[in-house]
């Protein structure tokens, strides 16, 4: 029943993607409560995070706990960029991403030697460096006190003041992501990474300079999260050192481990579904770390790869056209 | 100044020394980092002081039922998480995660059943201070002092004098070497799991009556500097994990009166990283080759 379920999504995954595009663009018009096209427009920012973080740690294999950090240097670019200087929008998003960029260069090539749990500790170390600089360094990010009034996303004059709007920002932001990893992943680059993750010994002794492609996609990963951090400020147009801590990689190391590694539909998956459900679980707020912890544990358990995780689609799709060649 | 200093870090970093043995036992029998260890070290402080106001009193009595509640839950751990991920044969990370989340779900769990603000925290062994030079000393850091070193040196002896202790060093240096030599190595891991609980319940309890209070940023902070100072002295040694821990403890109580308070927790996790820079085998580990 399930792989009849997948050889349909298989074949006809373009006409899915086309109906989810569909109904995201027209979800506004029927949702249209402030609250709800928050919920929406914060599962779309996560799934893009989810989906850059899914190349370092799904189809690369290494766990980074510093997703925070690169989401956070981002917000905190953009927002002193727009507060202190007044930037508009597309240089500011620039920004975000050029420094969130240099940042996991730097971690990069400091940490890309280790081996997997040593780098999961330290990507954690590193998360918690830069939230402590953000809380310590008054002069530049006002530490405790945050960044307020954090001017609205503007583009060439025109300002998106309207939830819809922004909405439909981080869609487009969103759809450009999903392509970008879906072809690079897709590529001898993504190849490549897959085979990082698989065996780093034999890939190397392919000939192939393995420290050279992490940081390439440690770099990838930083840009995308640094550009979500940098929407990200500017739609809650308030941020403090409290938002981007060690917990909130966990948060998105499970969404990625929940949803499924490797895989662009899990990605969403697992965004949008730990996104939704704290908000529907709005009673049992507290115990949130608690359900996560335990989701954590249950899915290394039964399921490491994931819900969606190891379902590659473009595979499934090959082998029934084969199938069907040889009837 | 700087001998106060230095003796508030040689007592912080003696309790710190205890945890990073726990990391360094269980990372050289498992090649695992041991991430609820943090949290163990936290419900140790936890336990105690619940036992203690459960009892109305009876500091110690508290404090050995706390060792033995901690010891049980590390042991439940392995058993009931660890195990099953090993016999399943899964990737090293899935065992990785799967300390995270519990380490997660145990400081949550306190989280909710004591509530987030800090508590009081007795200390029965407030004995007064003294002076050495410009410095004061408190009894409670010479009794901690003494405690954590007496500690260290039963694990040392434990490790290297008791038939135990080599088991756990057999099964540290091949796993199926020791199986074929007749060494339950389930039990041996089950042991070292109990050996590192214990020690991180004591630390925990320390740390809790030194500063008199318990509050629920100790596990992940103490977890992560701990973990900073296994990596310094070398993954899997064991005097390295002392001497890591001491140093560490020591470094931090400098940086943060020369440096500055506020990054007092970066401090451990910058040394860490300039340790897997430049000696990733810490200060008194072996290269490690990858054998193929």
């Amino acid at each position: 029943m399930l792989n009849k379920a997948l050889n349909f999504c298989a074949v006809n995954s373009r006409f899915i993607t086309f109906l989810f595009f569909l109904f995201a663009l027209l979800f506004p018009v029927f949702f249209k409560t402030p609250y709800t096209l928050r919920v929406a427009t914060m599962s779309l920012m996560f799934t893009m995070i989810t989906l850059g973080l899914n190349i370092v740690t799904g189809y690369m294999g290494q766990t980074s706990f510093g997703t925070a950090a690169f989401w956070g240097i981002g917000a905190y670019t953009a927002a002193i960029l727009t507060t202190r200087f007044g930037f508009s929008s597309l240089i500011v998003f620039l920004s975000a991403a050029i420094t969130a960029g240099l940042a996991s260069l730097f971690l990069g090539l400091c940490v890309l030697k280790l081996k997997g749990y040593y780098l999961a500790i330290v990507t954690l170390g590193f998360c918690e460096i830069v939230r402590l600089i953000e809380l310590n360094w008054m002069s530049l990010t006002r530490g405790p006190l945050g960044i307020m009034n954090i001017p609205i996303i503007s583009f060439f004059g025109v300002k998106f003041k309207s939830p819809t709007e922004n909405y439909y920002l981080i869609l487009i932001l969103l759809a450009i992501t999903t392509y970008i990893v879906s072809k690079l992943m897709n590529s001898r680059f993504g190849r490549v990474i897959s085979s990082i993750r698989e065996d780093e010994i034999a890939t190397q002794s392919m000939g192939i300079n393995t420290v050279s492609y992490k940081i390439q996609a440690f770099i990838i990963y930083a840009i995308i999260c640094g550009v979500a951090g940098a929407f990200y400020a500017q739609y809650m147009r308030y941020i403090d050192p409290t938002m981007f801590t060690a917990n909130q990689s966990i948060e998105m190391v499970i969404m990625v481990i929940f949803g499924g590694m490797a895989s662009v539909p899990g990605s969403y998956l697992g965004a949008i579904f730990l996104t939704v459900l704290p908000e529907l679980l709005r009673d049992l707020l507290e115990y949130r770390m608690l359900i996560y912890g335990f989701i954590m544990v249950i899915m290394v358990t039964v399921k490491p790869e994931g819900l969606l995780g190891n379902i590659n689609l473009i595979h499934i799709k090959q082998q029934i056209s084969l199938d069907l060649d040889e009837e | 100044m700087f001998l106060q200093q230095l003796i508030n870090g040689l007592t912080l970093g003696s309790t710190y020394a205890l945890v990073a043995i726990g990391y360094s036992l269980i990372f050289s029998v498992l090649e695992l980092i041991n991430f609820a260890n943090g949290a163990m070290y936290m419900l140790g402080g936890y336990v105690t002081l619940m036992v203690y106001l459960a009892l109305k009193g009876h500091f110690l009595i508290s404090f050995f039922i706390s060792i033995l509640v901690v010891g049980f839950v590390g042991f439940s751990i392995d058993r009931f998480s660890l195990q099953p991920l090993r016999k399943k044969k899964s990737p090293r990370m899935a065992a990785l995660i799967s300390t995270i989340g519990i380490g997660t779900i145990i400081e949550n769990s306190i989280m909710l059943f004591f509530g987030s603000e800090t508590k009081s925290f007795p200390n029965k062994f407030d004995f007064g201070k003294f002076e050495i030079g410009n410095a004061i000393v408190s009894w409670t850091q010479v009794i901690i002092l003494i405690t954590s070193i007496f500690l260290m040196v039963v694990i040392c002896l434990v490790v290297y004098k008791t038939k135990i202790g080599k088991a756990m060093r057999a099964t540290a240096q091949n796993v199926d070497a020791s199986r074929l030599m007749g060494i339950d190595v389930e039990k041996v891991i089950s042991i070292t799991f109990i050996i590192s609980a214990f020690l991180a319940t004591i630390a925990g309890t320390l740390v809790s009556m030194y500063y008199q209070n318990v509050d629920i940023n100790m596990g992940f902070q103490v977890g992560m500097k701990t973990f900073a100072a296994a990596v310094l002295g070398g993954v899997g040694v064991l005097h390295g994990a002392m001497f890591g821990g001491i140093t560490i403890g020591i470094l931090e109580s400098l940086g943060a009166s020369y440096i500055s308070s506020g990054y007092r927790d970066a401090i451990a996790f910058a040394i860490m990283i300039l340790v897997l820079l430049f000696k990733p085998s810490g200060l008194f580990g072996k290269n490690q080759t990858t054998k193929l």
